[in-house]
């Protein structure tokens, strides 16, 4: 229950933070969420990776959905994905996980105590 | 705590989010801020514009005078109706932002000499820095500042280019970082506000590509190498099918000043075949930055009233350098073709008229030789004494590094161009200056907009009277009845040769004579024959009383004075079947020649197959035919085969002569053709021989097209509309299309018709139009890119000229956006 509610706390977090502040500010959100919610290092990263995975992964296949995927397979061809749009979605979902991803585990090493 | 897995954890973190906020280093250039660029938020994503995204807006400005209504048509293209021309000017502003702004800001930045800026000094092989230098040094930014000056001083383009500044700040300001266009983020750069400055400037480089095109240091070298007579018969000075703008035998009158070339001329200036020292590339124009236009009067219509067609041939862009729309006021209303980046409808029609525009192709760009005293170049000589040197220092900002400043000397001609810091092409070691028209300050916006009023042929002589740079055949008609053309510009009065190498600078004795007076600027106003033209060909014969030098192709407006001449009961449809024509009437003049003298004898089969799809051609450039590939093929060979060991004997640039030229020459000369021996060889080539030879090497070419099924001529051509970054993905290349250099339909491979107009002038205007691109300049909407299908296949749209009434109840509209003065 703990895991889902901080996936979805960081994925809300995660999009409201940057509304606001750089691209990159859901980092902070998702450290203080699983600050909060204490759970293993693990389940930290796992919780920080499939927010914000979930978060831009959907973001991104909703607007390309709406766009007849015109300037994801353009993109997917600059970067280079081979042209693929769901190539391209996965890569902004992965990046976006990554990123929130290690900031949990940050957090969840923060909760832990120290082996001896 | 766990300490050190806790730093460890918290170290990837910052480290990936400050490695995924830089741009990396690929490939020679660099990628964008990949965690910006890919957040759904705030990245490319936000561009990716939703199908059926609908415009409509409410808003409220502080900036307007009045209320304002704009509709957007089934295709995109905005109508505005405002109550004054200051909020009409300001909306378009407003909407070339919201439409193309990356385009327009970019635009101003490498007409400024500034892509260093953004591109950083060299980016995927090209030099940037190289390219901006360039623009310093021929005074772009200078010349920039005297037409801004120029601009200002009259009251009213002051007012007019205020109310567009405004009007695209006002949407600058209230763009969301999120919502910048596509490139920026792909480029990390942000918008900068606009100005009149950078409006000019883009007006500026507009005078570049169409009155910056010159071949003097080519042509200096060219004659170290050539006689006398080898250089008239490479660069001729009129044409043996010569059928100018204003008709051949015209009367004109002596000129306003001496155009006798100077007494030392012969010796120090056409001082051919004795001696001058790798290839280096050089920023030029696009010689065929063409166009046709033409209007027929009511005598040879259906309807009895006038129809004028415009086709300006430019290099072929994305986003596409024309946004079409409708303006309309109390005072006035036009339609048209617009730049984004300045105001006015520039090619259009409004309630009583319509005009356009082709180039007028006349050489206004020279160079004079500089003698400094010493290095610091403080000193130049000039009327027997030595004369102070002026300085212009230009900062180059360059991304990533320090600052460059450009110190370019300035003197009685001009901006010192090329010297031991910017050599020449021709690497002489020497000091030049470049004496260029378009250095001067004028007020071309202030001609479009009085054109955008005009009535009727008096309004249009008046809003011709002050225009200055780049020349242009400005072509007009009214529903009065009237039609006129008139070669408009202020050109240099020069002698015979005069410009066409470099000069001597010591003294005034090589200027410019002055200016051409204006009444030899001669008008064609309703000719008994019923329409006038221009293709870009010699206005004049060469008795014209002042100096034509320049570059004039013939082809296609010899063939549309042929057509014009022969028809009647014109419609509109009639006009666009004329403006998409592919007849390539220079084969219909070359193909008999070479078959003539073509040795059939020494051909094997296979060479007898292509042979027989060119004799079997039917001459049409379309492109699904053959015989244009084999035609285009033979006769660059043909070139090749006649002219490259004359040319061999320089290692250093050549103006490399034009098809026609060759064409004249065997056709006067056949046998005789002075260049026919290959000079490199102890026997005697004859023409025959030449042209068989030159037939024999294109066949693996062929072969080699053939076997990847690229023979028919839509496939060969490979034309394409590349994006303003040369993007591929960006661009729309090989399109399967017809036409070519020397058809009415000029769409060579990445230059063509950038805009076909047809307007007849019957009470309620019946206009049709098509540009090769979209409304919008976002990669991401499906307005991008959605006219080229069409334009390629020659279909049009009509133009929908409307009163708001009518548009308001239009069916298909995409959105209606309310203005409100706040």
């Amino acid at each position: 229950m703990k895991f889902f509610v901080s996936i979805l706390l960081v994925a809300l977090l995660g999009f409201a933070a940057p509304l606001y502040l750089p691209w990159w500010s859901f980092a902070i959100t998702t450290f203080i969420v699983l600050f909060f919610l204490r759970q293993t290092p693990g389940k930290s990263f796992l919780a920080g990776f499939l927010g914000l995975f979930f978060l831009w992964g959907i973001n991104a296949f909703w607007l390309d959905m709406a766009n007849n995927h015109l300037l994801s397979q353009k993109v997917a061809v600059i970067l280079p994905l081979g042209g693929s749009a769901i190539l391209l979605i996965i890569l902004t979902a992965f990046i976006g996980g990554l990123v929130s991803g290690f900031a949990g585990l940050a957090a969840g090493y923060v909760g832990e105590r120290s082996r001896t | 705590m766990r300490i050190i897995p806790f730093f460890i954890a918290a170290i990837i973190s910052v480290a990936l989010i400050v490695v995924l906020d830089t741009p990396l280093p690929v490939n020679g250039s660099h990628t964008p801020r990949l965690g910006y660029f890919l957040s759904p938020q705030t990245g490319f994503w936000q561009n990716a514009e939703a199908d059926d995204m609908n415009f409509n807006e409410n808003l409220s400005m502080t900036g307007l005078q009045g209320n304002a209504n704009v509709y957007f048509d089934d295709r995109m293209v905005p109508h505005v109706y405002a109550e004054n021309e200051h909020d009409a000017i300001f909306l378009q502003g407003y909407l070339h932002a919201k439409f193309r702004l990356w385009q327009m800001d970019f635009q101003s930045y490498a007409a400024g000499g500034r892509l260093s800026e953004i591109m950083g000094d060299s980016s995927s092989g090209t030099n940037f820095l190289k390219i901006d230098r360039f623009f310093r040094r021929l005074g772009m930014v200078d010349g920039a500042e005297q037409s801004l000056a120029a601009l200002e001083a009259n009251p009213v383009t002051k007012a007019y280019a205020d109310a567009y500044t405004e009007g695209v700040n006002q949407y600058i300001s209230t763009l969301k970082d999120k919502d910048i266009p596509f490139e920026y983020k792909l480029l990390n750069y942000k918008p900068e506000k606009w100005t009149n400055m950078k409006s000019v400037l883009f007006m500026k480089y507009m005078a570049f590509d169409l009155a910056g095109f010159e071949q003097d240091f080519e042509m200096t070298n060219a004659k170290s190498i050539f006689s006398k007579t080898e250089m008239a018969a490479l660069y001729p000075y009129g044409q043996d099918s010569l059928d100018p703008i204003i008709p051949k035998c015209t009367k004109f009158g002596a000129p306003a000043f001496s155009m006798k070339p100077p007494a030392d001329a012969d010796s120090i200036y056409f001082n051919y075949y004795k001696n001058a020292a790798t290839t280096d590339s050089i920023i030029k124009p696009d010689k065929s930055n063409g166009s046709n236009n033409w209007a027929v009067s009511g005598s040879k219509t259906q309807s009895g009233r006038p129809i004028l067609c415009n086709d300006p041939h430019l290099g072929l862009n994305l986003p596409s350098l024309w946004y079409e729309m409708q303006i309309t006021t109390p005072q006035f209303s036009a339609y048209g073709a617009t730049f984004p980046g300045a105001p006015s409808v520039v090619i259009g029609f409004n309630d009583s008229c319509a005009w356009g525009f082709t180039n007028a192709m006349r050489d206004v760009r020279d160079y004079y030789e500089i003698k400094f005293k010493d290095s610091t170049k403080q000193e130049y000589w000039y009327d027997s004494a030595w004369q102070k040197t002026t300085f212009r220092d230009e900062v180059i900002h360059i991304k990533g590094k320090p600052d460059r400043t450009e110190h370019i000397a300035e003197t009685v001609w001009g901006p010192v161009m090329y010297d031991n810091n910017f050599p020449d092409i021709l690497h002489s070691g020497k000091s030049y200056a470049c004496h260029w028209q378009a250095q001067d300050g004028s007020n071309e916006i202030k001609t479009f907009r009085a054109l955008d009023y005009a009535n009727n042929y008096d309004d249009y002589l008046n809003a011709l009277k002050d225009y200055e740079c780049p020349g242009q055949n400005m072509i007009f008609a009214c529903k009065r009845g009237d039609i006129a053309i008139k070669q408009n510009g202020k050109f240099p009065a020069k002698w015979r040769g005069q410009g066409d190498f470099l000069m001597p600078g010591e003294n005034d004795t090589f200027a410019w004579r002055g200016f051409i007076p204006d009444s030899a600027n001669i008008v064609m106003h309703n000719p008994p024959r019923g329409f006038v033209s221009s293709a870009n060909q010699y206005p004049y014969d060469t008795s014209y009383p002042y100096y034509l030098g320049g570059n004039y192709p013939e082809f296609r407006g010899y063939l549309i004075n042929r057509y014009l001449s022969s028809m009647q009961n014109i419609t509109a449809t009639d006009m666009e079947k004329l403006q998409t024509n592919n007849y390539n009437v220079f084969q219909e003049m070359a193909r008999p020649f070479l078959l003539k003298y073509l040795d059939q004898s020494a051909l094997s089969a296979n060479e007898i197959k292509y042979l027989e799809i060119y004799t079997q051609w039917n001459l049409q450039n379309d492109a699904k035919e053959k015989g244009p590939t084999i035609e285009k093929l033979w006769w660059d060979s043909l070139m090749t085969t006649v002219y490259s060991d004359e040319f061999a004997q320089s290692s250093l640039p050549l103006p490399w002569p034009e098809k026609s030229t060759l064409l004249d020459g065997l056709l006067r000369d056949t046998l005789n053709y002075i260049f026919l021996d290959n000079i490199n060889t102890a026997q005697k080539e004859t023409l025959q021989e030449d042209i068989t030879i030159a037939y024999k090497k294109i066949i693996p070419v062929l072969e080699k097209a053939e076997n990847e099924n690229n023979l028919v001529w839509g496939k060969f051509k490979k034309s394409g509309i590349r994006h303003l970054l040369r993007i591929p993905v960006l661009s729309r290349l090989n399109l399967f299309s017809s036409g070519g250099e020397t058809e009415i339909n000029a769409l060579k491979e990445f230059h063509g018709p950038s805009w076909r107009m047809v307007v007849e002038l019957t009470d309620s205007t019946q206009a049709y139009g098509i540009y090769p691109g979209g409304q919008s300049g976002n990669p991401g909407s499906k307005y991008y890119d959605n006219f080229i299908n069409d334009w390629v296949e020659g279909n049009y749209y009509p133009l929908l000229f409307l009163k708001e009434e009518t548009i308001k109840n239009l069916p298909g509209l995409k959105g209606k956006m309310v203005f409100k003065k706040a």
